[in-house]
């Protein structure tokens, strides 16, 4: 591959690169400093409050606000649906109302009279049975011959139903905005991943309301951000109300969701459900799979696990899927959208025909794993997975034999993610007194972009990461795009590369006539710049920057999409894999994570350490939808039963047991250049873990979370209890 | 057909609703916390609101002055009034943890103290312990760790680390994971947190400087 000037500096050549550096802004966050859009309160705001359906699905035969309007303290009204109007769930907004305190605006929604005439509705989609004119058919899939494969009498043939609950974000910054106008200028903090896109989303919608705004005129801002896992890219319904009511009072109106409705109505990880046949040869190898999948994401319904997972290429396949729409809050992206629940469904059927194998599953996923894209990625890793979790001493035929009535199971996953860098820009300037600025219209949302950034830049100009000041959070940098999908390490580290490499040349020409030498000669390493051949020709940092005298350097970099540059600063493609070790109490189904085990390549790694926290985070969110979490509908009255943390369970830091991490870097990794990171890790716990359990019970508990009740009912079906 | 009229959703039976307009009787006997200065004579009664009612908190070592409604939290009245925004407002129910602040020496939950209630003692926000300039060792030890990563859990992660390393300087692993129990994070920062707070023990104890 032909050399590029912006290619990534060799291993010997990097300070900073691939260490475990401390995010930037740690001390911010940690000494309570950092303000997020909640944190927000300009002079003069009004706090905003929806009024929302009780009603599953009803059409609106009534409103009156007159009450409400008439409150002291009330400052703006704004009725957003209207007689005739249907509400698809509870949560549904009807009403939005301003007012001079959190009280008062609570008082408010007391008096806000609304009718509601009920319509039938669904809810629980488990039972696909009941769905009837909920359930619509989305894809089907055939490959090779798969009946006449299962026909045949040498393979060994496993079938069985898995299922994965809906589950919600709930981030803890739930989501909302402060929205301030000045004349027709429009400024947003916005708890929100997408920055860059949330100006025009504002303009558009509000110009449909008859607000005079254009995109040019509004500013977003986010310095910081409460979790989004892939649920906040958009302004939501709430977001352009919150701008209408600021519109309307002429003051700075915050709307922030109550707990309750950011776990109703501002995202849900759709359920997939599956009864799934899988055929191999006797020696393991893969000849069939047969699935009938189906699950919902709420209203309209969403969701589609890619089946089979990871193994795609196995020869003779038949797949059904069926997409359901239910009466509850709607799907969104929810980290690695789909990937969870295909890990869910692919691996336990797989974990369940290797153990009709007699196989150890390691064994059997890495004698298949050349179906996938990257067989001796998978193998690797599990062999290193397999040292770090002792699984050769751990590791025993299904069900632990031993006596006691806790037994103890080890259990495997792998899984795939894309991440490849989204469009980015990154300003880079370097200014006369020495210092440096990069500015990006990009968010943190804790992955440690903000820090990456930093690295890139300062290694590019052999600065330390303190040098360098990283402005990001607001719409007027230059654009970045929103971070979903894992495409944010790929795109800002090749923008910032970029633009750094283009500002360092600048400045290189600048300083190369009083060192007497040509610029091409010039590095910057250690706070100087210097000759490549003659060290002592140099100058410190600072000296040179002054040879700009009154101009500064500005340059533009951009991450160019892929095939439109010879450099090799980022790819996309990675593989992972997670083992658990698990304990199961068989008198009280209560399962105890001892260790958790992550094995995962993302390319190039910037900074080791906030790459090592994205993996160990995944690996406790995966416990706690493997174990804890599901969004429980009541199927008599539509409602979410569990809409509080106090019964939608988060793990605590006594659940989630030894947790180890492995990143794989160096040759064959490191070349590739960068490649996202957020979803890979926490699309296989589920699995790993449900494996586990299994290996400890001797009986497949089908569906996730494994709470103790199913726990105890699978095995009375058939367990070792 | 049928037709009805609903109130607006809410979350079951809520302490706040319960005790909304219809006035608050505030008593020492309502904080149970032994050996804390009173703000009124042992065993006296008064009933508040509900109309805002002057009160002056001591915070982070300052008197603060404010008119509230008898039934506002603690929490809400430090972030909506006062701007002190480090404790955060996430269950609102007491349960996350969040909100954690310091009153009288003690961890308590900021949503689940009515901030009538908080007068006369002594409370401690994240803002008291440190600054980014000046990071509390357990501060610091959060940054060394990466015991962070989106941040909103971490203000009261790191009051309510605070608070147990004064109760408890040598803890054990076992023990921290008992003590910080009632500390909720959705990113995943456990594992930080954990060599954090071991840390951040050590560091108070003089084991080695990091702050």
């Amino acid at each position: 591959m032909a050399s590029c000037k912006y290619d990534w500096p060799p291993p010997g050549e990097r300070s900073l690169i691939g260490k475990r550096i401390k995010r930037l802004d740690g001390p911010e966050k940690a000494s309570g400093r950092a303000k997020y859009t909640y944190d927000i309160n300009p002079s003069g705001l009004l706090f905003a409050k929806i009024y929302r359906s009780p009603c599953a699905h009803a059409k609106i035969t009534g409103i009156d606000t007159s009450e409400a309007e008439k409150m002291p303290g009330v400052k703006t009204v704004l009725a957003v649906m209207g007689v005739g109007d249907e509400t698809h769930w509870v949560g549904d907004e009807i009403v939005c109302v301003a007012a001079e305190s959190e009280e008062i605006a609570t008082d408010a929604l007391s008096k806000i009279k609304v009718q509601f005439q009920e319509l039938p509705f669904f809810v629980n989609e488990e039972n696909l049975d009941q769905a009837g004119d909920h359930a619509k058919p989305a894809s089907t899939k055939t490959k090779g011959d798969a009946s006449k494969a299962f026909s045949d009498p040498d393979v060994v043939t496993s079938e069985g139903y898995y299922g994965i609950a809906a589950i919600t974000h709930c981030c803890l910054e739930a989501h909302g905005n402060v929205a301030q106008w000045t004349g027709n200028n429009l400024l947003t903090h916005s708890s929100t991943q997408n920055v860059p896109g949330l100006p025009s989303q504002f303009g558009d919608s509000l110009r449909k309301q008859g607000v005079d705004v254009s995109d040019k005129n509004v500013e977003t801002i986010c310095n910081y951000i409460g979790g989004g896992f892939g649920s906040k890219f958009g302004t939501d319904e709430w977001g352009i109300h919150v701008a209408q009511l600021a519109h309307k009072a002429g003051r700075p109106v915050k709307l922030m969701l109550e707990r309750d409705m950011e776990l109703e109505g501002a995202g849900a990880r759709p359920s997939a459900f599956a009864n799934i046949k899988v055929a191999a040869q006797k020696d393991g190898t893969l000849v069939a799979w047969d699935s009938k999948s189906w699950g919902s994401g709420g209203f309209p319904g969403a969701g589609m696990p890619p089946l089979p997972y990871v193994l795609t290429g196995i020869p003779n396949i038949t797949t059904q899927h069926t997409s359901i729409s239910t009466n509850a809050g709607p799907a969104r992206a929810w980290r690695a959208p789909d990937h969870p629940q295909a890990a869910a469904l692919t691996l336990c059927a797989l974990d369940d025909l290797a153990a009709k194998l007699n196989m150890d599953p390691i064994e059997f996923l890495s004698k298949n794993a050349d179906l996938s894209a990257r067989g001796n990625v998978y193998r690797e890793e599990m062999k290193i997975g397999a040292q770090l979790s002792d699984w050769q001493k751990n590791w025993h035929p299904r069900g632990d034999k031993t006596s006691g009535t806790v037994k103890r199971g080890m259990g495997v996953s792998i899984h795939t993610w894309g991440g490849a860098g989204h469009p980015s820009s990154c300003g880079v300037n370097i200014y006369p007194d020495g210092s440096v600025e990069v500015n990006m219209g990009s968010q943190d949302l804790g992955t440690g972009t903000r820090t990456v950034i930093g690295i890139v830049a300062a290694e590019t100009f052999g600065l330390p990461l303190e040098a360098v000041k990283v402005n990001i959070g607001d719409s007027k940098y230059p654009a970045d795009s929103a971070s979903g999908g894992s495409t944010t390490v790929g795109g800002v580290s090749a923008s910032t590369r970029r633009g750094s490499v283009d500002a360092r040349d600048q400045l290189f020409e600048v300083v190369a006539p009083s060192l007497g030498v040509k610029p091409e000669q010039l590095v910057a390493v250690g706070g100087y710049i210097q000759a490549k051949d003659d060290p002592s020709k140099k100058l410190s940092w600072k000296e040179a920057c002054a040879k700009l005298q009154v101009k500064p350097i500005q340059a533009l970099g951009r991450n160019l999409p892929r095939g439109m540059s010879p450099c090799k600063l980022n790819d996309s493609g990675v593989g992972g894999c997670t083992i658990a070790d698990v304990s199961v109490d068989t008198e009280t189904g209560l399962i105890k994570i001892n260790k958790m085990v992550a094995v995962q390549d993302c390319g190039l790694i910037i900074d080791l350490k906030t790459a090592e926290s994205q993996c160990y985070g995944a690996l406790i969110m995966g416990v706690t939808y493997a174990l804890f979490e599901e969004k429980i509908m009541d199927r008599i009255t539509g409602r979410m039963l569990n809409n509080n943390m106090e019964f939608y369970k988060l793990a605590g830091i006594g659940d989630v047991g030894d947790l180890v991490v492995h990143m794989m870097t160096g040759p064959g990794y490191d070349e590739r250049g960068t490649i996202g990171l957020g979803e890979p890790p926490v699309i296989s716990p589920g699995a790993a873990i449900s494996n586990a359990v299994a290996n400890a019970i001797g009986v497949r508990v089908p569906t996730i979370p494994l709470t103790p009740d199913k726990v105890l009912a699978a095995l009375e079906k058939g367990g070792m209890a | 057909m049928r037709k009805k009229k609903t109130k607006p959703p809410q979350d079951g039976f809520s302490r706040r609703d319960f005790l909304k307009g219809a006035g608050i009787t505030v008593s020492t006997s309502l904080l149970p916390m032994p050996g804390t200065a009173a703000a009124r004579p042992e065993g006296s009664s008064e009933v508040l609101g509900p109309n805002p009612v002057p009160i002056t908190l001591s915070i982070n070592g300052a008197a603060r002055s404010l008119k509230v409604e008898p039934r506002v939290t603690l929490l809400d009245a430090l972030r909506n009034q006062l701007d002190i925004t480090g404790a955060k407002k996430v269950c609102d129910r007491g349960v996350c943890g969040a909100c954690t602040v310091i009153l009288d020496g003690r961890a308590v939950y900021a949503c689940n103290v009515l901030a009538v209630e908080a007068e006369g003692h002594k409370i401690e926000t994240i803002e008291g312990l440190g600054t980014e300039e000046h990071l509390h060792p357990v501060m610091a030890a959060f940054v060394d760790n990466d015991a962070q990563q989106c941040g909103f859990c971490t203000p009261g992660f790191v009051v309510a680390c605070k608070a147990f390393l004064d109760k408890h300087p040598n803890p054990t692993l076992a023990d921290v994971e008992h003590g910080l129990g009632g500390n909720l994070c959705r990113c995943g920062t456990y594992a930080g947190v954990r060599e954090a707070v071991l840390e951040a023990a050590k560091t108070l104890k003089g084991g080695h400087a990091n702050g």
